[in-house]
């Protein structure tokens, strides 16, 4: 370890070294140990939760409450589980992933490499709707579901998605364009290649890292969306963060504490398993989320 | 840009008219959607801010009326005590934690791929899902407190949950559980940013470690720490799915925040005018802290 520091201009004891070691495993123990409880007590009966506290191994191991959660557990009135709703998300979160991508990726094209007079303008509006408080659009837009007669359903949802998805994936590929050679695109003008056509074959091509940062992050931020599911589709187009909702606050019965741990794990299971195949993705949408591209 | 082959013959000038037209008409779609469906909206919510709406939008002028009362409403002032309570405890906490994660995992750390990412992944969750959890774990029937009690230790007690005073800082605890790996990740960048040639020359000049952090070091990561603290206050503004899931905003209306106020007012209590003012001043609150923001970042870009 001696030998790895001296690349590091910053030199330290091993006493020192010691201390890091434990800080650091003390933290990751704090941001692993809620999600290993939430899985092993999902894997208990009832009464071991009840009973038996939440830190213990599961004596007698069960998937029962995993089954319960997926296709027979209360939400709201239909004993339904939570896989309906699982699809909802589903159906949601693809057509506004893909729509919101497709558009951002022309709107940023556009602003770095065919300016005009008052672009930057047009651009500072759009990013500065990415951090409105949506609850101030949140009376209109009912509004509006209800006269386009979407208000309740999925589509109302992929449209809303999709409208201020716009924001953030303009602001994904406007950052990433800003670095590619404009030279290159005025060099396939002058050869008489048109917009489209720079786009599909020059753009297009080297975009493969920010289409996957913008799918990502889009999908990230759209299936864990709550405040326009509850808003704008209860019921039976509700999503899985809704569902999951109502099923951990539903007071009718028993408290199914082992239910309810299955069912957020079954919520966090497709952003988590984005994370882990596309990690250094999610990261770069994370940095490129606070402006700094 | 390519507007100065307009003498071209008639041809070619439909086809180059329309190559120059081409962008902005790819982006007047965008452009459309914004204007309605963001700067409209807002145009729209705070008019209705300004009129006696109840359980449908009415147009009915009422002036500074519904600010007026909104800043008598009870629930309102606890609601704005707990943002100011969990936004400073929240930014602050989430800020220290990120700063050392960064800074220790900065030390040539083994393992450090194995790490950050734990470090980062509740960022992936759901609010609620992160509220589901920690909701049990902090409940004293079953979580925390009923485990040391089985374990022995009989006068254990924390059942901060339950408590109207403590309430708001388990929404704190579990926010910066949350998001505290994204601001070492932020400030991972920066370190990674700066130069080491600096800081190896200010170490023969005999600076100590600590010297290094304080005057070299920390000075270059204010970027890291300006987009830190405006992302983070954004997010406590706009927290709602949290204090739903792991408080519902009790006991009784002890975790209130102004987006649930503005959620309850509109939708379940059928005052839409009062929603509709509790928007506009959350909207203010974000436009004081991200308007000034944005603007200097894209200033700096040009």
């Amino acid at each position: 370890m001696a030998a790895a520091s001296t690349e590091n201009a910053v030199r330290s004891s091993n006493a020192a070294r010691v201390f890091v070691y434990l800080f650091l495993l003390l933290f990751a123990l704090f941001y692993l140990l809620p999600f290993l409880i939430m899985l092993l007590n999902s894997l208990k009966p009832l009464e071991e939760i009840t009973g038996g506290g939440m830190i213990a191994l599961p004596r007698q191991w069960t998937i029962e409450p995993w089954l319960s959660a997926w296709s027979t557990a209360q939400i709201g009135v239909q004993p339904t589980g939570l896989r309906p709703y699982f699809m909802n998300s589903i159906m949601m979160a693809v057509p506004a992933v893909v729509m919101s991508t497709v558009v951002g990726a022309l709107n940023g094209y556009v602003l770095t490499k065919w300016r005009f007079r008052g672009d930057t303008l047009i651009f500072g509006l759009l990013l500065f709707s990415c951090f409105i408080p949506f609850q101030i659009v949140l009376i209109p837009m009912a509004r509006i579901l209800g006269i386009l007669q979407i208000a309740g359903t999925t589509p109302g949802l992929i449209l809303v998605h999709f409208v201020y998805g716009i924001g953030f994936t303009t602001l994904y590929f406007r950052n990433y364009y800003a670095a590619f050679p404009t030279e290159l695109v005025r060099a396939a003008q002058i050869d008489g290649a048109g917009f489209f056509q720079i786009f599909w074959r020059i753009m297009l091509p080297s975009s493969g890292p920010i289409i996957a940062v913008s799918f990502i992050w889009q999908f990230t931020n759209i299936w864990n969306d709550f405040l326009f599911g509850a808003s704008f589709a209860s019921g039976d187009a509700a999503p899985m963060t809704v569902a999951l909702n109502n099923l951990v606050n539903s007071s009718t019965g028993v408290r199914e504490y082992n239910v309810h741990f299955a069912g957020a794990i079954m919520a966090a299971a497709p952003t988590l398993l984005v994370y882990i195949v596309a990690g250094r993705y999610f990261v770069r949408g994370l940095m490129a989320g606070s402006v700094k591209g | 840009m390519a507007a100065t082959d307009g003498f071209a013959g008639s041809g070619a000038d439909f086809r180059t008219r329309l190559q120059n037209w081409l962008p902005k008409i790819v982006l007047a779609p965008s452009f459309a959607i914004m204007v309605i469906f963001v700067y409209g909206f807002i145009a729209f919510t705070i008019y209705l801010s300004f009129t006696d709406s109840r359980m449908l939008p009415s147009f009915g002028w009422v002036g500074w009326d519904n600010y007026d009362r909104l800043f008598r409403i009870r629930e309102w002032n606890v609601a704005i005590k707990n943002l100011a309570i969990f936004a400073s405890l929240y930014i602050v906490i989430s800020t220290i934690i990120g700063l050392l994660l960064a800074i220790f995992l900065d030390q040539k750390i083994r393992g450090e791929g194995v790490l950050r990412p734990i470090f980062l992944y509740p960022m992936a969750l759901s609010f609620i899902v992160t509220g589901t959890a920690w909701k049990w774990f902090l409940d004293p029937g079953i979580g925390i407190e009923n485990t040391m009690h089985l374990w022995g230790f009989e006068n254990f007690s924390f059942d901060w949950i339950k408590d109207r005073e403590m309430a708001i800082y388990t929404v704190v605890i579990a926010a910066v559980w949350q998001s505290s790996g994204f601001v070492m990740a932020m400030f991972l960048a920066g370190l990674r940013g700066i130069d080491n040639e600096i800081l190896k020359a200010a170490q023969m000049d005999g600076a100590s470690n600590f010297q290094l952090y304080r005057r070299i070091i920390l000075p270059q990561l204010r970027p890291a720490f300006l987009s830190a603290f405006v992302i983070l206050s954004h997010l406590a503004i706009k927290s709602y799915d949290l204090v739903i899931a792991l408080t519902g905003g009790g006991p009784g209306n002890a975790t209130a925040l102004p987006a649930t106020f503005m959620y309850s007012y509109t939708f379940t209590r059928n005052q839409m005018g009062i929603g509709a003012s509790s928007a506009v001043i959350m909207l203010m609150t974000i436009a004081a802290i991200m308007i000034p923001y944005l603007y200097a970042e894209l200033k700096e870009k040009k």
